[in-house]
């Protein structure tokens, strides 16, 4: 039987604010346990919650970038439930009424097409505490609590089920894990838990339009689980139905050590989360004024400056897609390309070797040890003529090492190109006079040696000598017998 | 000269100090020796704190020797035991909290203390202001200073207790369905519930969050005016404190009462209310046409639906607001847990007294999927329509006034047995919650020896008026000023 994949996806990403979503304690990562954590964030008795304004800003942001309409009035609601890293025996986010409602994203597939998904909304929230088992607590009977991360703001944003496959899911978080590092509210960084994904997966028979039983998948942190989470339970799944079986509508995880999808808990032990609106806070209200403020220094979108890097700079599709994939590449580019007025010469270099040696050393393009101005240095040299595209890439070897800017390398390493017609003579001559009998044979017709002449001047000059004028004179001296 | 001038009136007092005749001191030595001896008896306080009191008293003492100082500097006063004050115990009256160090002072706190106002300590209450006589606390009930078989009210009992047997001069407390003016009223004592938002909530612990609201129980209207003067304002913390200029409350009082108009609502004054009370009432009633005023009939048809919609709404908020307590962080941790079901189900199932988890589970029950619409929603609706019914009602009369509650004090033990019984003691207060009003008790004349308290239900931030009619009646009567025989 044939089985159609349904999947959406409940990522919730951590807004970069300088101070919790609802306490003054600060956000940053990896502070020594419980040293960000106030009395709000503790929940003590009395303690009431004040919204940062800077979170609602950011959601508005994230709205406006996938065309969402931003609710007037929205209402933070509280999501009881007891867990001990839950302080307050409730998570204050938002449930009738979200901030963001629907939006869509365009995500580019594999066969170079784009698919439209719809985001069904977008709330605000605020993350719980984690709680650390350790063996050195308490002899690995205790569990510990780390309350820093209590409070931090989290925007959770909901696509429709229009995925219908591990690829195009992946293809949607990170359309959406660009989007919010592109426009600035969030930092992505998925190691520290800033973007977390929920993948809701069913099956159904090819062909019909009623769902299937759901699995969520909870809190997949990287896009190759993602992938390889779904894959799993997509096997899971279609194994259970083709036995005959039905699908329970449960909680996953993914253990990535096993490659497997564990169950959770299921729906019958599922809380039911009483959620009303939280008397706390007034509902949340947003005008025309606040969103044009908020919105007001937004970059240009993705697609936007896609589309523009094709048109204005005739970039191919792919070198585009490439450029755009996060805005400090796209600004990179621009910057580059303001430099050396020569948009393709600056593409292949920066989807070239720059983003090569980037991915080897795992440094993403905002901490590049080599500076669109150097690079810029560079290109001039090889656009002058000084160096050849050869030499360039052992320039560059050197810009990466940190040892200078171009000029002071070429200088420091000797790799000026040699464009004195005398001293490329003087080069051909020898190698000629060395090789008598493939000079016999070329001047005998065999044309193919002349690649081999080529090559041994090149190596004589060390690679240096201008490879146009090396053609020439060995063509003219050849022939000249 | 001390126990004379603890039967003074704020301003009188405050003005003995500045002339020295008296020291803040003396006074609070004075209060604290009262304490000491009358409150084994009574049990009005959880905590005191004389040690702190005294040195509060002669920072206070100084400022005064400089000329500085206001109205309230070196007055000794009390705080319910539901409001955070740094380094001091603040247990809401639970076995939940009595370990429960409170690491930073409520915002009413701080503004009294800022105002120079002496803590002499915490005062007794129902368990997480749940209750309407003062018996839910974990530390025993208060006695009503009245007659010692009786209930204070409650929950602002101790409140209300410690004030009316001079064991302080005014006391904060806090009114969720008449927590202030129920025991105001059994105890013949002033007590003020402001509007939704006056008084910030910042550190006040919540059991309603949508009805909760700190207020002041005084001997008069004018000495609950200059102590609502204190606590009054806007509060960053509080996103729900409102952001409204606060009046001169004092500055009103002495206006006439010529041409008020002042509607007593039928529902009321029905057959069910008890006639002595219906009596004192028509008393006061009496007095304020004396005094200019003209009173009408009004209806508030839908005052019969008060008490069901408020035991919707706060237990269900009360459900997720003690949440909390779950013996993981702070306050009663059981023994021993096993495993984590364990710790959530004896911490919570010994700390809290069983009012709390009756509460507890209505609340859980009521915002629950498929009652959610039946119970919590439907409350709120009625709770539009009540508000709705009281705007209505005051955009013709400027007071609404009536009896503040049904009965007088009743006997300790009483009604303990039958929690509808006691909630239906709440049914003229309760309303003012449900849309945010102001409303105040003040005693008028007693039945069978037992207080009476009359309420007055005012416009939105209208406190200056209630505090005005209130001091009216208060210059022209000496009901007020009537003093329990065993605390002379």
């Amino acid at each position: 039987m044939q089985w159609d994949v349904v999947i959406g996806l409940e990522i919730h990403t951590q807004l970069k604010t300088a101070s919790k979503i609802f306490s003054g304690a600060a956000t940053t990562f990896g502070a020594e346990p419980n040293r960000q954590a106030c009395a709000v964030d503790l929940g003590l008795p009395g303690v009431l919650p004040v919204l940062n304004i800077e979170a609602v800003r950011h959601a508005v942001r994230f709205g406006t970038a996938i065309g969402a309409e931003i609710a007037p009035r929205s209402v933070f609601a509280r999501k009881n439930y007891f867990y001990p890293d839950l302080p307050k025996g409730y998570q204050i986010s938002q449930y009738e009424l979200p901030v963001v409602g629907r939006g869509q994203v365009e995500i580019l597939l594999d066969d170079g097409d784009t698919k439209t998904i719809g985001v069904t909304r977008a709330h605000l929230e605020e993350d719980a505490g984690k709680s650390v088992h350790e063996d050195h607590l308490g002899g690995g009977r205790l569990s510990g609590i780390d309350l820093n991360r209590a409070g931090t703001p989290l925007l959770e944003i909901v696509s429709e089920p229009d995925l219908r496959s591990p690829q195009e899911a992946v293809a949607y978080a990170r359309k959406i894990h660009q989007l919010v590092r592109w426009i600035g509210i969030s930092d992505g960084n998925m190691q520290e838990g800033s973007f977390r994904v929920d993948a809701n997966i069913s099956l159904r028979p090819a062909g019909s339009d009623t769902l299937g039983t759901r699995a969520e998948i909870k809190n997949i942190n990287s896009f190759r689980f993602l992938h390889k989470a779904l894959e799993f339970e997509i096997e899971r799944q279609r194994d259970i139905l083709e036995d005959g079986g039905t699908i329970v509508q449960e909680t996953r995880l993914y253990d990535a050590e096993q490659d497997e999808t564990r169950s959770m808990r299921s729906k019958e032990e599922a809380n039911d989360y009483r959620y009303f609106p939280d008397p706390d806070l007034l509902p949340l209200s947003i005008d025309a004024d606040f969103i044009q403020a908020a919105t007001a220094e937004l970059p240009e979108l993705p697609e936007a400056m896609r589309a523009r890097l094709i048109e204005q700079y005739g970039l191919s599709a792919t070198d585009a897609t490439v450029l755009t994939g996060s805005l400090a590449m796209a600004d990179y580019f621009e910057q580059t390309v303001a430099g050396c007025h020569d948009a393709k010469l600056a593409a292949n270099w920066i989807t070239g070797s720059l983003a090569a040696a980037l991915n080897k050393a795992d440094l993403d393009i905002e901490h590049s040890p080599v500076s669109p101005a150097q690079l810029i240095g560079l290109l001039q040299r090889i656009q002058d003529n000084s160096i050849s595209g050869k030499i360039a890439k052992q320039v560059f070897d050197g810009l990466w090492q940190g040892e200078g800017d171009a000029d002071a390398i070429i200088a420091a390493r000797g790799l000026t190109q040699i464009t004195d017609t005398g001293a490329i003579d003087s080069l051909v001559e020898a190698v000629m006079a060395a090789n008598p009998q493939q000079v016999e044979q070329y001047r005998a017709g065999k044309e193919k040696v002349f690649g081999f002449f080529v090559g041994q001047v090149m190596k004589q000059s060390q690679g240096k000598a201008n490879p146009a004028l090396v053609n020439q004179l060995l063509k003219d001296k050849l022939a000249g017998g | 000269m001390l126990d004379q001038a603890t039967g003074d009136s704020i301003c009188a007092l405050a003005a003995r100090l500045r002339r020295r005749e008296c020291s803040s001191r003396e006074l609070t030595a004075a209060y604290l020796a009262r304490i000491e001896h009358h409150d084994a008896a009574l049990n009005s306080f959880i905590t005191v704190t004389p040690e702190a009191a005294l040195a509060a008293a002669e920072a206070a003492d100084q400022q005064l020797a400089c000329g500085a100082g206001g109205p309230l500097t070196g007055i000794p006063i009390a705080h319910k035991d539901i409001f955070c004050t740094q380094g001091v115990r603040t247990s809401c009256a639970s076995r939940m909290l009595d370990n429960f160090i409170a690491p930073y002072d409520a915002t009413v706190v701080s503004r009294l203390h800022q105002a120079g106002a002496i803590s002499l300590g915490k005062t007794n209450m129902d368990e997480f202001a749940m209750g309407s006589s003062n018996e839910t606390s974990w530390y025993g009930p208060v006695t009503n200073p009245w007659d010692s078989t009786r209930v204070p009210g409650g929950s602002s009992g101790g409140s209300a207790a410690a004030v009316a047997a001079g064991l302080c001069m005014a006391a904060t407390a806090t009114d969720t369905g008449g927590s202030i003016r129920q025991p105001a009223a059994f105890c013949g004592v002033t007590g003020l519930k402001p509007t939704y938002g006056r008084c910030s909530r910042w550190g006040m612990i919540a059991f309603a969050s949508s009805l909760d609201q700190a207020g002041v129980i005084a001997r008069s209207a004018a000495d609950a005016a200059l102590i609502l003067q204190a606590m009054a304002g806007f509060d960053r913390q509080d996103s729900t404190s409102a952001d409204e200029p606060v009046p001169d409350y004092s500055a009103e009082l002495e206006t006439s009462l010529q041409g008020l108009r002042i509607g007593l609502p039928r529902e009321f004054m029905s057959a069910e209310l008890d006639s002595d009370i219906a009596a004192s009432v028509e008393d006061a009633i009496g007095l304020l046409r004396t005094l200019g005023a003209e009173v009408r009939e009004i209806s508030l048809p839908n005052s019969a639906l008060a008490v069901p919609a408020y035991y919707v709404v706060a237990p269900a908020e009360c459900s997720s607001n003690l949440a909390r307590y779950d013996g993981v962080r702070f306050g009663h941790r059981c023994t021993d847990p096993v495993d984590l079901e364990d710790l959530y189900r004896r911490s919570r199932g010994e700390g809290f007294g069983a009012e709390v988890k009756r509460r507890i589970m209505i609340g859980t029950y009521v915002l629950s999927a498929g009652y959610y619409d039946a119970y919590y929603l439907k409350a709120q609706q009625i709770r539009r329509l009540i508000k709705q019914d009281f705007q209505h009602a005051l955009s013709e009369v400027d007071v609404i006034l009536g009896p503040t509650a049904p009965t007088t004090a009743f006997a300790l033990g009483d009604k303990s047995a039958d929690p509808v019984a006691m909630y239906l003691n709440d049914i003229y207060t309760i309303s003012a919650n449900l849309a945010g009003l102001p409303g105040l008790s003040l005693p008028i004349a007693p039945v069978q020896g037992l207080p009476v308290g009359l309420q007055l239900i005012g416009n939105y931030f209208a406190e200056a008026r209630l505090l005005n009619v209130a001091h009216q009646l208060q210059q022209h009567s000496d009901w007020h000023l009537a003093r329990p025989s065993a605390f002379a």
